[in-house]
């Protein structure tokens, strides 16, 4: 039997993610599941061309204590997390604070595949082909005051649906934050899906933050709180442990991290006897990067 | 009495059983990576479940004497669990060796002089060494009852700095660590108290 076709397969996406929203709004969620979801993104030329991880690897292997501390846990425990309906707050020094529908937000921004490396502070690493806008086109909507000097994030709290936010494992909410121009780069982007399909609860549903050459606790997941400020924002991991995880935590193999070594790290995936590869400055966007943290003691600004 | 039976149960029970049960969860860490039963990350798979099978026998291993105060003896066990434990860690070290850190010398040894996880976990494996290569019968023959016991106290460290090892390694702090700390700590604090009530028996 043919595929019944969808209505994404014939209806141009703008309208049937709006149609979704009334959907939704109609009490009807239940049509608008992920599964109808095939989002086509236009290729980048800030992918890279490295062959991606599995999307059993990437949605199976995760770090997102909302959900439990194990790897496995956030894919057995974030089904009954609610995204839908979803809204951003979006405030501080902005020139139009407010909240926002998640619809609303992604008005109007392009999504594009964007191909990224992705390494962990616990010195493993994936390539994830995230689909997402870059936040400047976020930020530029509502309007950065000249004031402005840094963004800060927020995850959703919910611990009846989050289970691991039960446990003051983590101060929560998640927080984590940006300097402006780190969060105006055109490699920093707000996610929404990867592999063509909406972004699975495990991995930040159904919006969060990726920026490649940080550590990934800076790519925070399920935002619902952006606020630009003029003070360097609290960050969670800083917060537990300042001699461990500093505000910028870019990846770098020449600044040794107290639990980890950074030098070199496992890509997962690569198989059982497959070793190491050495970290690349940056994680390998150096030549993107670099420029931002000019006269900066990388040791000192970690 | 119903001790009673236990022991003669135990009697009964031939050490190589031990050693059988012992090794059974190592193959099946070796059939779960031959299906692909550990996950996305088998290497980190295998490298957390033969150290905490490693912690899981050594905290085996201190659990016999204080049995024995309630009057089971299960002591003619302790060698295969303390071997069995020596093994686990064994393997553990070359999981992290040859697996996870593909054999980059250098930057172990840079791991061996830096990382406190890293030097507490490798002095708990050092002391179990010697502890291994004298459980045997000779060895306990050569070096006398009395010496051969106060280096096999070696274990308390082994298994303290295996339970500490594991907690400083982690992120945050996950409640299974501290399970193991918790319960290295209270079997040693029991034997603490229970010499200290030998010393000063008006306080017992």
């Amino acid at each position: 039997m043919p595929k019944q076709p969808t209505w994404s397969d014939v209806t141009p996406k703008p309208l049937w993610l709006n149609r979704r929203q009334m959907i939704a709004a109609a009490g009807a969620a239940a049509f608008a599941s992920p599964a109808l979801a095939k989002i086509d993104a236009a290729k980048s030329p800030l992918s890279i061309s490295d062959e991606p991880n599995t999307l059993e690897e990437i949605t199976t292997y995760n770090n997102f204590y909302e959900f439990g501390t194990g790897k496995e846990d956030p894919a057995a425990n974030a089904g009954a997390l609610t995204t839908d309906p979803w809204s951003i707050e979006i405030g501080g020094m902005v020139d139009k604070p407010g909240t926002y529908d998640l619809a609303d937000v992604l008005k109007g921004q392009p999504l594009e595949e964007r191909i990224y490396r992705f390494r962990c502070v616990e010195a493993w690493s994936m390539v994830v082909p995230w689909i997402g806008f870059q936040l400047s086109g976020l930020l530029n909507r509502v309007g950065v005051q000249p004031s402005a000097k840094y963004v800060a994030f927020e995850t959703l709290v919910r611990p009846e649906e989050m289970p691991g936010q039960n446990s003051p494992i983590l101060e929560w909410p998640y927080r984590e934050g940006l300097r402006l121009d780190e969060a105006m780069h055109p490699l920093t982007i707000m996610a929404t899906g990867l592999y063509g399909e909406d972004m699975p609860k495990q991995n930040g549903a159904p919006i969060r933050l990726v920026v490649p050459w940080k550590y990934g606790f800076k790519s925070i997941k399920s935002v619902v709180k952006i606020s630009l400020t003029d003070r360097m924002p609290q960050t969670t991991w800083n917060m537990l442990q300042p001699s461990e995880y500093g505000f910028y935590s870019n990846v770098n193999p020449t600044v040794d991290h107290p639990r980890w070594p950074q030098a070199s790290e496992r890509r997962v995936g690569a198989g059982l006897f497959a070793g190491r590869q050495d970290t690349l400055m940056f994680n390998g966007y150096e030549d993107q990067v670099a420029s931002l943290y000019a006269g900066q003691d990388l040791s000192k600004d970690f | 009495m119903k001790m009673d039976s236990l022991n003669r149960l135990a009697r009964r029970v031939p050490t190589w059983v031990v050693y059988i049960a012992g090794v059974l969860p190592f193959g099946w860490i070796v059939w779960l990576t031959l299906t692909n039963g550990l996950g996305a990350d088998p290497v980190k798979a295998i490298e957390l479940r033969l150290g905490e099978l490693g912690l899981q026998f050594l905290v085996g291993g201190l659990v016999i004497t204080p049995l024995r105060w309630f009057g089971l003896n299960l002591i003619k066990f302790r060698r295969a669990v303390g071997l069995i434990a020596f093994f686990y860690i064994a393997m553990h070290l070359s999981a992290w060796v040859v697996l996870d850190m593909g054999l980059r010398w250098a930057e172990m040894a840079n791991d061996l002089v830096k990382r406190w996880y890293i030097i507490i976990g490798m002095a708990g494996f050092a002391a179990m060494i010697p502890l291994a290569v004298t459980s045997n019968n000779a060895s306990v023959k050569r070096l006398g009852g009395k010496v051969w016991n106060k280096l096999h106290k070696l274990t308390y460290f082994a298994a303290l700095a295996g339970a500490v090892h594991y907690v400083v390694l982690v992120k945050a702090w996950p409640v299974e660590p501290l399970l193991y700390l918790g319960a290295v700590v209270l079997l040693l604090a029991a034997r603490a108290w229970k010499a200290r009530a030998r010393l000063l028996p008006a306080f017992a």
